[in-house]
């Protein structure tokens, strides 16, 4: 009886689903309510061959009732997401498996001589703590006039620094193979993650008084007439930026433009004048100057050539 | 430059973790939508399917005026919702002169449009209108019996695909246990004709046989329509081949306390909380009982003794 229900009907008891492929209405129903009825009674047959499985089933007494263990669903659906990707070694892991270092787990609680006591591996109270640690012994390789102190902080900030940054790298690397932990987002810190929108930037002080400045002079008479508005300043730069050294030196003082232009002829006349001139760079001009002009000639033969052929050809057929 | 950015709350880093792809996934979740437009019946087949599917679903209540799933470029909002409420199912309503009572529904790969089958809503029959014993009215989040009927559904490939539409929109989570009294509603979809689905949503009797398994009743308590298939998108193959994929490897579930040792095989350790011996309590600790006292009064008694003797003897 139930292998010939299983070959009618088609039964996937992990998704409480049945399908008969075979049913046909034995006369076309007159009435809606006739196909409803007519429904209903083929739906309860299907319902029913999965209850007979599903109540079969060895099943465990609870308060609540006998719980059934549901076999996994036979109908392939598809997924909603795409199957979590591998995620990539990072550098360490890379090198350990070169090396052949294996993971080993530490204790939480270490012996610590010092103070004749088990203590913490890390966090407060722990072993080794360099915070504790009074007096620093001057060695021989010490530079003199530093702090030890500050040193040993500012060493410990750097490690910090350069472990952010491996940790930064290999997240990069992460997400690239997809793998990216799920609670990670990497974020350009000057470009939004959306890419279309450009991220507003917060105009600071000096910006704006330099806008407005422009504003303000950019009218025909440099802003001369403008009503001025309430508790705006006068704009910063005013005209005038090249500035003429005097030709006629004040006295006592230098005269700035004779050393100006001193200055100038003693670099190129200089012992080591040579040095100014990019050697490299000379000759790649050169070269390219050289090339440019034979290029250009071999045009011009091509263009003859082709001329001085054709020439005979029409001719002929003239 | 990058930056690492993490949640800031624990709550948050759980609620991305529950999104992140995973081996085993989670039940679909369904998007309800409404589009420019929607008459009656659509608002309230809208309505009403969010009835059946709460707990899985989430409902815009909304018009869109964007979203026009068949079109290119109308699909860019729906996939932002999509994104945003993490639905990978989604059923948008709409009515137009060309197409009333228009339903699209709709499945998510990645949050992008796997595949679409649009139907026409046809005798509709609302929950309202069904009257019943509310005794067996189904109960909230309950995994239902799917059944389908009809050669339709095994020959004409646009029911195939409602088909296998109306199973992801319908069965819910994917469960290992399965409480039996807690089965207490069918879906019923029958193929009236090659393009037309008669759907009714039915409650369970279970009444006795005599036998373990009960025989059952189905009790209709609505909503029922007819579905006309219009217009629908199959999947793109590349895409359908990538989604059905599915990992050998099942998650291993860690087993706590448990080693395997290649000598002495198996090994277990249990765990013996500290046997705290001082606070045991002892039998009687009232001074009367107490050894010195008994012993002190033991020595007395004697002494006593053997001095009446002494003075007997003395007399």
């Amino acid at each position: 009886m139930d292998t010939e229900m299983d070959q009618i009907y088609q039964i996937d008891v992990g998704n409480l689903l049945a399908f008969n492929p075979n049913h046909r209405f034995p006369s076309a129903p007159s009435s809606r309510e006739e196909l409803v009825k007519e429904c209903v009674t083929e739906g309860t047959k299907l319902v029913q061959a999965i209850a007979d499985t599903l109540f079969n089933f060895p099943s465990t007494e609870t308060v609540d009732g006998p719980l059934v263990q549901l076999p996994p669903p036979t109908t392939k659906l598809p997924r909603e997401k795409h199957l979590p990707m591998p995620k990539p070694p990072t550098k360490w892991e890379e090198f350990a498996l070169k090396k052949g270092i294996q993971k080993r787990k530490k204790d939480k609680i270490v012996y610590d001589e010092t103070t004749d006591q088990f203590k913490r591996r890390h966090g407060y109270d722990r072993v080794n703590d360099d915070n504790d640690i009074p007096i620093i012994e001057a060695k021989a390789s010490d530079e003199p006039g530093e702090d030890p102190f500050a040193k040993r902080l500012d060493d410990k900030k750097k490690r910090v620094g350069k472990q952010e940054k491996n940790r930064l790298q290999n997240l990069k690397t992460a997400a690239k193979a997809g793998a990216l932990p799920s609670h990670v987002q990497l974020a350009v810190t000057a470009l939004p993650i959306s890419g279309t929108k450009t991220q507003p930037q917060k105009i600071g002080k000096d910006a704006l008084g330099d806008v407005a400045g422009l504003a303000a002079t950019s009218t025909a008479s440099g802003g001369k007439f403008d009503k001025k508005l309430p508790g705006e300043k006068p704009p910063k730069k005013q005209g005038k930026h090249h500035k003429y050294l005097p030709v006629v030196p004040r006295y006592g003082v230098v005269d700035e433009e004779k050393e100006q232009t001193n200055k100038v002829l003693g670099k190129l006349l200089s012992k080591h004048s040579h040095e100014i001139l990019n050697v490299g760079k000379a000759i790649n001009m050169y070269n390219d100057k050289k090339e440019k002009k034979k290029s250009g000639r071999s045009d011009k033969l091509k263009a003859k050539k082709d001329i001085t052929k054709k020439k005979p050809y029409a001719n002929k057929a003239n | 430059m990058m930056e690492i950015r993490t949640p800031k709350t624990h709550k948050a880093k759980r609620v991305l973790e529950k999104r992140a792809p995973k081996l085993v996934e989670n039940g679909k979740k369904t998007l309800i939508l409404h589009g420019t437009k929607t008459s009656a019946t659509v608002s309230s087949v809208l309505m009403e399917l969010y009835r059946l599917k709460k707990g899985g679903a989430i409902k815009y209540s909304r018009r869109n005026e964007n979203i026009r799933p068949f079109e290119s470029g109308g699909e860019t909002s729906l996939e932002f919702f999509s994104l945003k409420t993490d639905c990978s199912i989604f059923v948008y309503g709409s009515h137009t002169k060309k197409r009333p009572d228009n339903l699209v529904l709709g499945r998510m790969y990645d949050h992008h449009v796997y595949d679409l089958i649009e139907v026409g809503i046809e005798n509709f029959k609302s929950l309202l209108s069904f009257s019943y014993d509310k005794k067996i009215a189904p109960h909230e989040g309950s995994k239902p019996f799917i059944c389908f009927t009809g050669e339709g559904f095994d020959n004409v490939p646009e029911l195939k695909q409602l088909k296998e539409v109306l199973t992801d929109l319908f069965r819910g989570e994917v469960v290992e246990n399965l409480n039996l009294t807690g089965l207490d509603r069918a879906y019923i979809c029958t193929a009236i004709s090659p393009t037309k689905v008669f759907l009714t949503h039915c409650a369970i009797k279970l009444k006795k046989s005599g036998t373990i398994v009960p025989r059952i009743e189905l009790v209709e308590v609505g909503p029922s329509m007819d579905l006309v298939i219009r217009r629908n998108r199959l999947p793109n193959e590349g895409l359908r081949k990538e989604a059905m994929r599915s990992s050998k490897d099942k998650p291993k579930k860690k087993v706590k306390n448990v080693d395997q040792n290649d000598v002495l095989g198996k090994l277990g350790r249990v765990y013996i909380p500290e046997q705290e011996v001082g606070k045991i309590p002892l039998a009687d600790k009232s001074k009367g009982v107490k050894r010195e006292r008994r012993e002190g009064k033991l020595k007395k008694n004697k002494e006593e003794g053997s001095a009446s003797k002494k003075l007997k003897e003395s007399e």
